[in-house]
Protein backbone atom coordinates (compact mmCIF):
# COMPACT_ATOMS: atom_id res chain seq x y z
CA UNK A 1 0.00 0.00 0.00
CA UNK A 2 2.87 2.53 1.10
CA UNK A 3 4.82 1.47 -1.33
CA UNK A 4 1.90 2.35 -4.19
CA UNK A 5 2.01 5.76 -3.01
CA UNK A 6 5.31 6.55 -3.05
CA UNK A 7 5.76 5.17 -6.51
CA UNK A 8 3.29 7.90 -7.66
CA UNK A 9 4.49 10.91 -5.78
CA UNK A 10 7.95 9.74 -7.37
CA UNK A 11 6.72 9.98 -11.03
CA UNK A 12 5.15 13.00 -10.49
CA UNK A 13 8.10 14.68 -9.42
CA UNK A 14 10.03 13.00 -11.81
CA UNK A 15 7.63 14.43 -14.72
CA UNK A 16 7.69 18.11 -13.35
CA UNK A 17 11.32 17.91 -12.84
CA UNK A 18 11.33 16.82 -16.27
CA UNK A 19 8.85 19.52 -17.69
CA UNK A 20 10.93 22.38 -15.45
CA UNK A 21 14.34 21.46 -17.09
CA UNK A 22 12.86 21.47 -20.54
CA UNK A 23 11.02 25.14 -20.74
CA UNK A 24 14.80 26.49 -19.02
CA UNK A 25 16.54 24.62 -21.81
CA UNK A 26 14.12 26.24 -24.37
CA UNK A 27 14.49 29.47 -23.09
CA UNK A 28 17.92 29.15 -22.42
CA UNK A 29 17.95 28.01 -26.65
CA UNK A 30 15.93 31.07 -27.64
CA UNK A 31 18.68 33.57 -26.18
CA UNK A 32 21.41 32.03 -27.21
CA UNK A 33 19.51 31.76 -30.95
CA UNK A 34 19.15 35.58 -30.93
CA UNK A 35 22.41 36.37 -29.67
CA UNK A 36 24.07 33.94 -32.53
CA UNK A 37 22.07 35.14 -34.85
CA UNK A 38 22.69 38.66 -34.22
CA UNK A 39 26.49 37.61 -34.14
CA UNK A 40 25.81 35.84 -37.65
CA UNK A 41 24.27 38.80 -39.77
CA UNK A 42 26.77 40.86 -37.97
CA UNK A 43 29.82 39.42 -39.57
CA UNK A 44 28.29 38.31 -42.41
CA UNK A 45 27.13 41.84 -43.66
CA UNK A 46 30.10 43.61 -42.10
CA UNK A 47 33.40 41.17 -42.90
CA UNK A 48 33.00 42.84 -46.26
CA UNK A 49 33.97 46.07 -45.11
CA UNK A 50 36.73 44.45 -42.75
CA UNK A 51 39.96 45.40 -44.44
CA UNK A 52 43.17 48.11 -44.11
CA UNK A 53 41.04 50.93 -45.87
CA UNK A 54 39.06 50.57 -42.12
CA UNK A 55 42.38 51.88 -40.24
CA UNK A 56 44.08 53.95 -42.95
CA UNK A 57 41.20 56.32 -44.81
CA UNK A 58 38.69 58.34 -43.31
CA UNK A 59 34.82 58.57 -43.63
CA UNK A 60 33.80 59.12 -47.59
CA UNK A 61 32.11 62.35 -48.59
CA UNK A 62 28.53 61.47 -49.76
CA UNK A 63 28.94 60.28 -53.26
CA UNK A 64 32.75 59.30 -53.15
CA UNK A 65 33.58 55.53 -53.20
CA UNK A 66 35.48 53.61 -50.79
CA UNK A 67 37.00 55.15 -47.74
CA UNK A 68 37.13 53.62 -44.13
CA UNK A 69 36.30 54.82 -40.78
CA UNK A 70 39.68 55.90 -39.42
CA UNK A 71 38.62 58.71 -38.20
CA UNK A 72 35.98 57.51 -36.53
CA UNK A 73 37.69 54.79 -34.72
CA UNK A 74 40.43 57.24 -33.58
CA UNK A 75 38.10 59.73 -32.12
CA UNK A 76 35.61 56.80 -30.32
CA UNK A 77 39.04 56.46 -28.88
CA UNK A 78 39.81 59.30 -27.55
CA UNK A 79 36.54 59.97 -26.32
CA UNK A 80 35.96 56.65 -24.52
CA UNK A 81 39.99 57.03 -23.22
CA UNK A 82 39.16 60.53 -21.76
CA UNK A 83 35.52 59.27 -20.27
CA UNK A 84 37.56 56.16 -18.61
CA UNK A 85 40.39 58.64 -17.60
CA UNK A 86 37.80 60.96 -15.20
CA UNK A 87 35.32 58.38 -14.17
CA UNK A 88 37.63 55.77 -13.08
CA UNK A 89 38.80 58.12 -9.88
CA UNK A 90 35.40 59.81 -9.20
CA UNK A 91 33.88 56.30 -9.25
CA UNK A 92 36.03 54.36 -7.30
CA UNK A 93 36.38 57.36 -4.93
CA UNK A 94 32.58 57.66 -4.51
CA UNK A 95 32.79 53.91 -4.16
CA UNK A 96 34.88 53.83 -1.27
CA UNK A 97 33.24 56.79 0.69
CA UNK A 98 29.92 54.98 0.22
CA UNK A 99 31.74 51.76 2.05
CA UNK A 100 34.26 53.16 3.96
CA UNK A 101 32.87 56.38 5.40
CA UNK A 102 29.52 57.13 4.97
CA UNK A 103 28.06 53.84 5.27
CA UNK A 104 24.81 54.23 6.64
CA UNK A 105 24.91 58.00 7.30
CA UNK A 106 21.99 60.95 4.82
CA UNK A 107 24.35 62.05 2.44
CA UNK A 108 25.34 58.41 1.31
CA UNK A 109 21.90 57.07 1.16
CA UNK A 110 21.08 60.16 -0.73
CA UNK A 111 23.85 59.49 -3.53
CA UNK A 112 22.78 55.81 -3.28
CA UNK A 113 19.28 57.01 -4.43
CA UNK A 114 20.75 59.73 -7.11
CA UNK A 115 23.28 56.95 -8.53
CA UNK A 116 20.40 54.40 -8.87
CA UNK A 117 18.37 57.69 -10.48
CA UNK A 118 21.17 58.05 -13.01
CA UNK A 119 21.83 54.49 -13.73
CA UNK A 120 18.30 54.26 -14.86
CA UNK A 121 18.50 57.09 -16.72
CA UNK A 122 17.84 57.83 -20.31
CA UNK A 123 21.50 58.55 -22.24
CA UNK A 124 19.20 60.88 -24.67
CA UNK A 125 18.35 63.09 -21.94
CA UNK A 126 22.18 62.79 -20.50
CA UNK A 127 23.14 64.14 -24.22
CA UNK A 128 20.68 66.61 -23.57
CA UNK A 129 21.85 67.61 -20.62
CA UNK A 130 25.58 68.07 -21.43
CA UNK A 131 24.05 69.85 -24.61
CA UNK A 132 23.03 72.73 -23.12
CA UNK A 133 25.73 73.29 -20.06
CA UNK A 134 28.83 72.45 -22.56
CA UNK A 135 27.61 72.71 -26.06
CA UNK A 136 25.35 75.93 -25.96
CA UNK A 137 26.88 77.61 -23.22
CA UNK A 138 30.56 77.45 -25.67
CA UNK A 139 28.99 77.67 -29.30
CA UNK A 140 30.03 74.60 -30.49
CA UNK A 141 29.93 70.92 -30.40
CA UNK A 142 33.25 69.23 -29.23
CA UNK A 143 34.93 66.10 -28.44
CA UNK A 144 35.01 67.38 -24.62
CA UNK A 145 31.13 67.51 -24.15
CA UNK A 146 31.08 64.26 -25.66
CA UNK A 147 33.51 62.50 -23.23
CA UNK A 148 31.78 64.59 -20.65
CA UNK A 149 28.39 63.35 -21.49
CA UNK A 150 29.85 59.55 -21.79
CA UNK A 151 30.96 60.35 -18.26
CA UNK A 152 28.11 61.05 -16.64
CA UNK A 153 27.25 57.20 -18.20
CA UNK A 154 30.20 55.52 -16.98
CA UNK A 155 30.35 57.05 -13.52
CA UNK A 156 27.14 55.47 -11.96
CA UNK A 157 28.35 52.73 -13.14
CA UNK A 158 31.72 52.55 -11.88
CA UNK A 159 30.46 53.82 -8.14
CA UNK A 160 27.98 51.37 -8.11
CA UNK A 161 29.87 48.54 -9.06
CA UNK A 162 32.79 49.28 -6.44
CA UNK A 163 30.44 49.53 -3.70
CA UNK A 164 28.99 46.25 -4.24
CA UNK A 165 32.71 44.61 -4.34
CA UNK A 166 33.96 46.19 -1.20
CA UNK A 167 30.77 45.04 0.65
CA UNK A 168 32.08 41.75 -0.04
CA UNK A 169 34.94 42.21 1.84
CA UNK A 170 34.43 40.61 5.09
CA UNK A 171 34.61 43.11 8.10
CA UNK A 172 37.13 40.72 9.52
CA UNK A 173 39.82 41.96 7.31
CA UNK A 174 39.45 45.64 7.98
CA UNK A 175 39.11 44.79 11.53
CA UNK A 176 42.73 43.30 11.45
CA UNK A 177 44.18 45.92 9.62
CA UNK A 178 42.62 48.39 12.20
CA UNK A 179 43.77 46.43 15.09
CA UNK A 180 47.92 47.21 13.47
CA UNK A 181 46.79 51.11 14.11
CA UNK A 182 46.07 51.74 10.89
CA UNK A 183 44.40 54.85 9.60
CA UNK A 184 41.00 54.42 7.95
CA UNK A 185 42.66 55.58 4.81
CA UNK A 186 44.93 53.05 4.48
CA UNK A 187 42.78 50.32 5.51
CA UNK A 188 40.46 51.59 2.75
CA UNK A 189 43.22 51.80 -0.23
CA UNK A 190 46.45 49.32 1.00
CA UNK A 191 43.84 46.89 2.22
CA UNK A 192 40.32 46.90 1.68
CA UNK A 193 40.60 48.02 -2.15
CA UNK A 194 43.42 45.78 -2.80
CA UNK A 195 41.03 42.53 -1.93
CA UNK A 196 38.39 43.75 -4.36
CA UNK A 197 41.22 44.50 -6.78
CA UNK A 198 39.18 41.94 -9.81
CA UNK A 199 35.82 42.69 -8.76
CA UNK A 200 36.26 46.45 -9.03
CA UNK A 201 38.47 46.07 -12.24
CA UNK A 202 35.78 43.81 -14.13
CA UNK A 203 33.14 47.17 -13.21
CA UNK A 204 35.91 49.13 -14.91
CA UNK A 205 35.58 47.12 -17.92
CA UNK A 206 31.89 46.93 -18.01
CA UNK A 207 31.36 50.38 -17.94
CA UNK A 208 34.10 50.56 -20.82
CA UNK A 209 32.32 48.42 -22.69
CA UNK A 210 28.84 49.91 -22.35
CA UNK A 211 29.99 53.80 -23.09
CA UNK A 212 32.04 52.15 -26.12
CA UNK A 213 28.73 51.92 -28.08
CA UNK A 214 26.53 54.78 -26.71
CA UNK A 215 25.25 56.97 -29.37
CA UNK A 216 22.32 59.14 -28.22
CA UNK A 217 24.63 61.09 -25.82
CA UNK A 218 27.55 61.94 -28.82
CA UNK A 219 24.91 63.25 -31.42
CA UNK A 220 24.18 66.49 -29.60
CA UNK A 221 27.95 66.72 -28.26
CA UNK A 222 30.56 65.71 -30.22
CA UNK A 223 28.28 65.57 -33.11
CA UNK A 224 30.36 64.06 -35.96
CA UNK A 225 33.08 64.91 -38.59
CA UNK A 226 33.87 64.36 -41.90
CA UNK A 227 37.59 64.82 -41.16
CA UNK A 228 40.50 63.48 -39.40
CA UNK A 229 40.81 65.18 -36.22
CA UNK A 230 42.26 64.58 -32.88
CA UNK A 231 41.24 68.41 -31.91
CA UNK A 232 38.72 67.70 -28.85
CA UNK A 233 37.48 70.73 -28.67
CA UNK A 234 35.94 70.91 -31.69
CA UNK A 235 33.43 68.29 -33.44
CA UNK A 236 34.80 65.15 -33.21
CA UNK A 237 34.01 61.93 -35.39
CA UNK A 238 32.73 58.57 -33.79
CA UNK A 239 31.68 54.98 -34.39
CA UNK A 240 28.28 55.57 -33.03
CA UNK A 241 26.94 58.10 -34.81
CA UNK A 242 29.10 57.24 -37.74
CA UNK A 243 26.85 54.11 -38.18
CA UNK A 244 23.90 56.02 -36.86
CA UNK A 245 24.33 58.34 -40.14
CA UNK A 246 25.59 55.77 -42.58
CA UNK A 247 23.26 53.10 -41.81
CA UNK A 248 20.36 55.09 -42.95
CA UNK A 249 21.85 56.62 -46.66
CA UNK A 250 21.57 55.31 -49.65
CA UNK A 251 24.99 55.24 -50.79
CA UNK A 252 26.53 51.79 -51.18
CA UNK A 253 30.02 52.21 -49.36
CA UNK A 254 28.40 53.68 -46.43
CA UNK A 255 25.94 50.80 -45.63
CA UNK A 256 28.79 48.60 -46.30
CA UNK A 257 31.22 50.80 -43.80
CA UNK A 258 28.15 51.09 -40.98
CA UNK A 259 28.30 47.63 -41.07
CA UNK A 260 31.64 47.70 -40.76
CA UNK A 261 31.85 49.88 -37.40
CA UNK A 262 28.65 48.30 -35.99
CA UNK A 263 31.23 44.73 -36.22
CA UNK A 264 33.94 46.42 -34.69
CA UNK A 265 32.28 48.04 -31.72
CA UNK A 266 30.18 44.52 -31.60
CA UNK A 267 33.86 43.01 -31.37
CA UNK A 268 35.62 45.25 -28.93
CA UNK A 269 32.71 44.75 -26.39
CA UNK A 270 32.99 41.46 -26.62
CA UNK A 271 36.78 41.33 -25.98
CA UNK A 272 36.21 43.44 -22.75
CA UNK A 273 33.14 41.15 -21.47
CA UNK A 274 35.62 38.21 -21.73
CA UNK A 275 38.70 39.85 -20.34
CA UNK A 276 36.42 40.87 -17.10
CA UNK A 277 35.15 37.09 -17.08
CA UNK A 278 38.77 36.15 -16.75
CA UNK A 279 39.79 38.40 -14.28
CA UNK A 280 36.63 37.42 -12.31
CA UNK A 281 37.67 34.12 -12.36
CA UNK A 282 40.88 34.75 -11.06
CA UNK A 283 39.77 36.14 -7.67
CA UNK A 284 37.19 33.27 -6.76
CA UNK A 285 39.88 30.65 -7.67
CA UNK A 286 42.59 33.00 -5.04
CA UNK B 1 42.49 40.14 45.60
CA UNK B 2 44.92 37.11 46.09
CA UNK B 3 47.69 38.28 47.80
CA UNK B 4 49.99 37.54 44.74
CA UNK B 5 48.38 39.95 42.46
CA UNK B 6 49.00 42.68 45.04
CA UNK B 7 53.19 42.06 43.94
CA UNK B 8 52.73 42.41 40.12
CA UNK B 9 52.55 45.46 38.08
CA UNK B 10 49.36 46.02 36.02
CA UNK B 11 49.67 47.02 32.62
CA UNK B 12 45.77 47.47 32.05
CA UNK B 13 43.43 48.01 35.38
CA UNK B 14 39.75 48.11 34.21
CA UNK B 15 37.55 50.03 36.90
CA UNK B 16 33.16 49.78 36.77
CA UNK B 17 33.00 48.93 33.28
CA UNK B 18 30.07 49.17 31.84
CA UNK B 19 29.25 48.35 28.30
CA UNK B 20 26.19 48.86 25.87
CA UNK B 21 25.54 47.59 21.96
CA UNK B 22 23.05 50.69 22.03
CA UNK B 23 20.31 50.17 25.10
CA UNK B 24 21.61 46.50 25.95
CA UNK B 25 23.90 46.36 28.16
CA UNK B 26 26.77 44.10 27.52
CA UNK B 27 28.67 44.88 30.56
CA UNK B 28 27.80 45.51 34.03
CA UNK B 29 30.62 47.31 36.28
CA UNK B 30 33.13 44.87 35.45
CA UNK B 31 36.55 45.30 37.68
CA UNK B 32 39.94 43.68 37.23
CA UNK B 33 43.50 43.69 36.44
CA UNK B 34 45.62 42.49 33.47
CA UNK B 35 48.95 41.96 35.25
CA UNK B 36 52.17 42.72 32.88
CA UNK B 37 53.89 40.09 30.90
CA UNK B 38 51.23 37.60 32.17
CA UNK B 39 48.46 35.70 30.64
CA UNK B 40 45.30 36.28 31.83
CA UNK B 41 42.38 34.54 30.27
CA UNK B 42 38.94 34.71 30.21
CA UNK B 43 36.15 32.16 30.12
CA UNK B 44 32.41 31.61 30.05
CA UNK B 45 29.65 30.62 28.06
CA UNK B 46 28.42 32.10 25.03
CA UNK B 47 27.04 35.23 25.10
CA UNK B 48 28.75 36.19 28.20
CA UNK B 49 30.38 39.29 26.85
CA UNK B 50 33.92 37.61 27.07
CA UNK B 51 35.16 38.83 24.06
CA UNK B 52 33.05 42.45 24.56
CA UNK B 53 35.32 43.00 27.39
CA UNK B 54 38.45 41.95 25.25
CA UNK B 55 37.30 44.29 22.39
CA UNK B 56 37.35 47.30 24.51
CA UNK B 57 40.88 46.98 25.49
CA UNK B 58 42.06 48.20 22.38
CA UNK B 59 38.69 50.79 21.19
CA UNK B 60 37.70 48.26 18.62
CA UNK B 61 34.06 49.04 19.26
CA UNK B 62 34.52 52.04 18.60
CA UNK B 63 34.58 51.34 14.53
CA UNK B 64 31.31 50.97 15.62
CA UNK B 65 28.13 53.45 16.09
CA UNK B 66 25.92 52.61 18.73
CA UNK B 67 28.44 50.51 20.70
CA UNK B 68 29.99 52.70 23.70
CA UNK B 69 32.10 51.91 27.06
CA UNK B 70 31.33 54.02 30.17
CA UNK B 71 33.97 53.69 33.24
CA UNK B 72 37.66 53.62 32.89
CA UNK B 73 40.86 51.34 31.65
CA UNK B 74 43.63 52.55 32.95
CA UNK B 75 46.47 51.38 30.22
CA UNK B 76 49.56 52.35 32.44
CA UNK B 77 48.14 55.07 34.30
CA UNK B 78 46.17 56.60 30.85
CA UNK B 79 42.35 56.32 30.57
CA UNK B 80 42.06 54.69 27.42
CA UNK B 81 38.10 55.39 26.97
CA UNK B 82 39.02 59.42 27.05
CA UNK B 83 37.65 61.19 23.81
CA UNK B 84 40.84 62.68 23.39
CA UNK B 85 42.79 59.39 23.26
CA UNK B 86 44.01 58.77 19.63
CA UNK B 87 42.90 55.32 19.07
CA UNK B 88 45.35 54.66 15.97
CA UNK B 89 48.72 55.54 18.18
CA UNK B 90 46.88 52.98 20.95
CA UNK B 91 45.89 50.28 18.61
CA UNK B 92 49.23 49.99 17.76
CA UNK B 93 50.51 49.15 21.49
CA UNK B 94 47.47 47.11 22.68
CA UNK B 95 47.63 44.36 19.40
CA UNK B 96 44.58 42.01 18.46
CA UNK B 97 44.44 38.35 16.65
CA UNK B 98 41.50 37.46 15.48
CA UNK B 99 39.46 34.37 15.46
CA UNK B 100 39.78 33.45 11.82
CA UNK B 101 42.91 34.05 9.94
CA UNK B 102 43.16 36.76 7.92
CA UNK B 103 45.77 37.23 5.74
CA UNK B 104 45.93 40.50 3.86
CA UNK B 105 45.69 40.35 0.11
CA UNK B 106 49.48 40.66 -0.46
CA UNK B 107 52.91 38.48 0.24
CA UNK B 108 54.10 37.23 3.42
CA UNK B 109 56.48 39.84 3.70
CA UNK B 110 54.11 42.81 2.72
CA UNK B 111 52.03 41.42 5.75
CA UNK B 112 54.54 41.38 8.34
CA UNK B 113 55.24 44.27 6.66
CA UNK B 114 52.29 46.25 6.37
CA UNK B 115 52.42 47.30 10.30
CA UNK B 116 55.79 47.82 10.53
CA UNK B 117 55.95 51.01 8.04
CA UNK B 118 52.82 52.33 9.87
CA UNK B 119 54.39 53.81 12.76
CA UNK B 120 58.48 53.39 11.40
CA UNK B 121 60.28 53.99 8.65
CA UNK B 122 63.03 51.13 8.11
CA UNK B 123 65.42 51.11 5.67
CA UNK B 124 65.24 47.65 3.55
CA UNK B 125 67.75 45.39 5.56
CA UNK B 126 65.89 46.34 8.74
CA UNK B 127 62.91 45.78 7.54
CA UNK B 128 64.62 42.39 6.21
CA UNK B 129 65.45 41.66 9.97
CA UNK B 130 62.27 42.59 11.64
CA UNK B 131 60.26 40.38 9.45
CA UNK B 132 62.23 37.48 10.13
CA UNK B 133 62.40 38.14 13.47
CA UNK B 134 58.81 38.41 13.50
CA UNK B 135 58.26 35.18 11.64
CA UNK B 136 60.56 33.44 14.26
CA UNK B 137 58.77 34.05 16.87
CA UNK B 138 55.21 32.91 15.12
CA UNK B 139 57.27 29.65 15.09
CA UNK B 140 56.55 30.25 11.18
CA UNK B 141 60.16 31.31 10.11
CA UNK B 142 61.28 28.01 9.11
CA UNK B 143 58.20 27.41 7.38
CA UNK B 144 58.63 30.34 5.00
CA UNK B 145 61.57 31.76 4.60
CA UNK B 146 61.83 30.58 1.23
CA UNK B 147 58.44 32.21 -0.27
CA UNK B 148 58.43 35.41 1.68
CA UNK B 149 56.89 36.92 -1.99
CA UNK B 150 54.03 34.40 -2.36
CA UNK B 151 50.59 35.85 -1.00
CA UNK B 152 49.86 35.05 2.65
CA UNK B 153 46.50 33.55 1.38
CA UNK B 154 48.29 30.38 0.08
CA UNK B 155 49.43 29.25 3.66
CA UNK B 156 47.01 26.35 5.26
CA UNK B 157 45.01 27.55 7.56
CA UNK B 158 47.06 27.88 11.27
CA UNK B 159 49.81 28.64 8.76
CA UNK B 160 48.13 31.94 8.03
CA UNK B 161 46.89 32.55 11.80
CA UNK B 162 50.83 31.80 12.86
CA UNK B 163 51.27 34.77 10.10
CA UNK B 164 48.51 36.88 11.91
CA UNK B 165 50.43 36.14 15.32
CA UNK B 166 53.61 36.95 13.74
CA UNK B 167 52.04 40.39 11.94
CA UNK B 168 50.84 42.01 15.37
CA UNK B 169 54.31 40.53 16.81
CA UNK B 170 55.74 42.97 14.42
CA UNK B 171 55.07 45.86 15.59
CA UNK B 172 56.42 45.09 19.25
CA UNK B 173 53.25 46.43 20.64
CA UNK B 174 53.04 45.88 25.09
CA UNK B 175 49.70 43.85 25.07
CA UNK B 176 48.45 41.47 22.62
CA UNK B 177 44.60 40.62 22.73
CA UNK B 178 43.73 36.87 21.42
CA UNK B 179 39.83 36.38 20.67
CA UNK B 180 39.89 32.94 20.43
CA UNK B 181 42.70 32.61 18.40
CA UNK B 182 42.54 28.41 17.83
CA UNK B 183 38.83 27.75 17.54
CA UNK B 184 39.10 27.55 13.69
CA UNK B 185 42.17 25.38 13.93
CA UNK B 186 42.89 21.63 14.06
CA UNK B 187 44.71 20.02 17.37
CA UNK B 188 48.21 20.16 16.26
CA UNK B 189 48.12 24.26 15.26
CA UNK B 190 46.56 24.72 18.00
CA UNK B 191 49.20 23.09 20.39
CA UNK B 192 51.44 25.21 18.42
CA UNK B 193 49.72 28.41 19.09
CA UNK B 194 49.87 27.35 22.80
CA UNK B 195 53.14 26.79 22.85
CA UNK B 196 53.77 30.50 21.28
CA UNK B 197 51.70 31.90 23.76
CA UNK B 198 54.19 30.60 26.52
CA UNK B 199 56.83 31.69 24.64
CA UNK B 200 55.46 34.94 24.08
CA UNK B 201 54.20 36.18 27.56
CA UNK B 202 58.09 35.90 28.50
CA UNK B 203 58.31 39.53 26.32
CA UNK B 204 54.53 40.19 26.05
CA UNK B 205 51.16 41.23 28.04
CA UNK B 206 48.74 38.66 27.22
CA UNK B 207 44.84 38.25 27.55
CA UNK B 208 42.94 35.73 25.81
CA UNK B 209 39.10 34.80 25.59
CA UNK B 210 38.87 30.91 25.12
CA UNK B 211 35.96 28.16 25.27
CA UNK B 212 38.00 25.81 26.16
CA UNK B 213 38.62 25.33 29.43
CA UNK B 214 41.26 22.93 29.14
CA UNK B 215 43.32 25.82 26.88
CA UNK B 216 42.60 28.25 29.79
CA UNK B 217 43.89 25.89 32.40
CA UNK B 218 47.03 25.10 30.50
CA UNK B 219 47.83 28.07 29.03
CA UNK B 220 47.39 31.41 31.46
CA UNK B 221 47.99 32.30 34.75
CA UNK B 222 45.31 34.60 36.17
CA UNK B 223 41.44 33.68 35.00
CA UNK B 224 37.89 35.79 34.55
CA UNK B 225 35.13 33.63 34.22
CA UNK B 226 32.54 36.15 32.96
CA UNK B 227 28.45 35.36 33.12
CA UNK B 228 25.81 37.41 31.66
CA UNK B 229 28.02 40.50 31.01
CA UNK B 230 29.75 40.51 34.72
CA UNK B 231 32.73 39.23 36.16
CA UNK B 232 31.74 36.74 39.10
CA UNK B 233 35.34 35.59 39.79
CA UNK B 234 38.67 36.51 38.59
CA UNK B 235 41.92 35.02 40.41
CA UNK B 236 45.08 32.73 39.97
CA UNK B 237 43.91 30.20 37.23
CA UNK B 238 44.94 27.21 39.67
CA UNK B 239 42.95 28.52 42.33
CA UNK B 240 39.77 29.11 39.87
CA UNK B 241 40.27 25.83 38.51
CA UNK B 242 41.30 23.50 41.97
CA UNK B 243 39.41 25.95 44.71
CA UNK B 244 36.76 28.15 42.78
CA UNK B 245 35.07 30.73 45.30
CA UNK B 246 31.75 31.41 44.08
CA UNK B 247 29.17 28.23 43.55
CA UNK B 248 28.47 29.83 39.80
CA UNK B 249 32.34 29.31 38.92
CA UNK B 250 32.38 25.54 40.10
CA UNK B 251 29.34 24.82 38.24
CA UNK B 252 30.61 25.70 34.92
CA UNK B 253 34.57 24.37 35.70
CA UNK B 254 32.83 21.50 36.37
CA UNK B 255 30.66 21.36 33.41
CA UNK B 256 27.21 21.44 35.70
CA UNK B 257 26.37 23.70 33.23
CA UNK B 258 27.55 25.56 29.89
Amino acid sequence: MLNNFNQQLYARRRRANSQGLFLSMCAMALGLTVLLWILFVLFSNGIAALDWNLLTKDTPAPGTEGGGLRNAIVGSLMMVGLSVLVSTPIGILAGIYLTEYGDQSKTAELTRFVTDIMLSAPSIVLGLFVYAIAVATFGRFSGYAGSLALSLIAIPVVMRTTENMLRLVPGSLREAAFALGAPRWKVSTLVTLRAAKSGVITGLLLALARISGETAPLLFTALNNQFYSTDMSKPMANLPVVIFQFAMSPYENWIRLAWGGALIITLAVLVLNILARVFFREKVSA
Amino acid sequence: MPETLKELKNAIEVRNLDFYYGKFRGLKEVTMNIAERKVTAFIGPSGCGKSTLLRTLNRMYSLYPGQRAEGEINFYGTNILDTKQDLNLLRARIGMVFQKPTPFPMTIYENIAFGVRLYESMNKSDMDERVEWALSKAALWNEVKDKLGQSGLSLSGGQQQRLCIARSVAVKPSVLLLDEPTSALDPISTGKVEELINELKNDYTIAIVTHNMQQAARCSDFTAYMYLGELIEFGATEQIFFKPKRTETEDYITGRFG
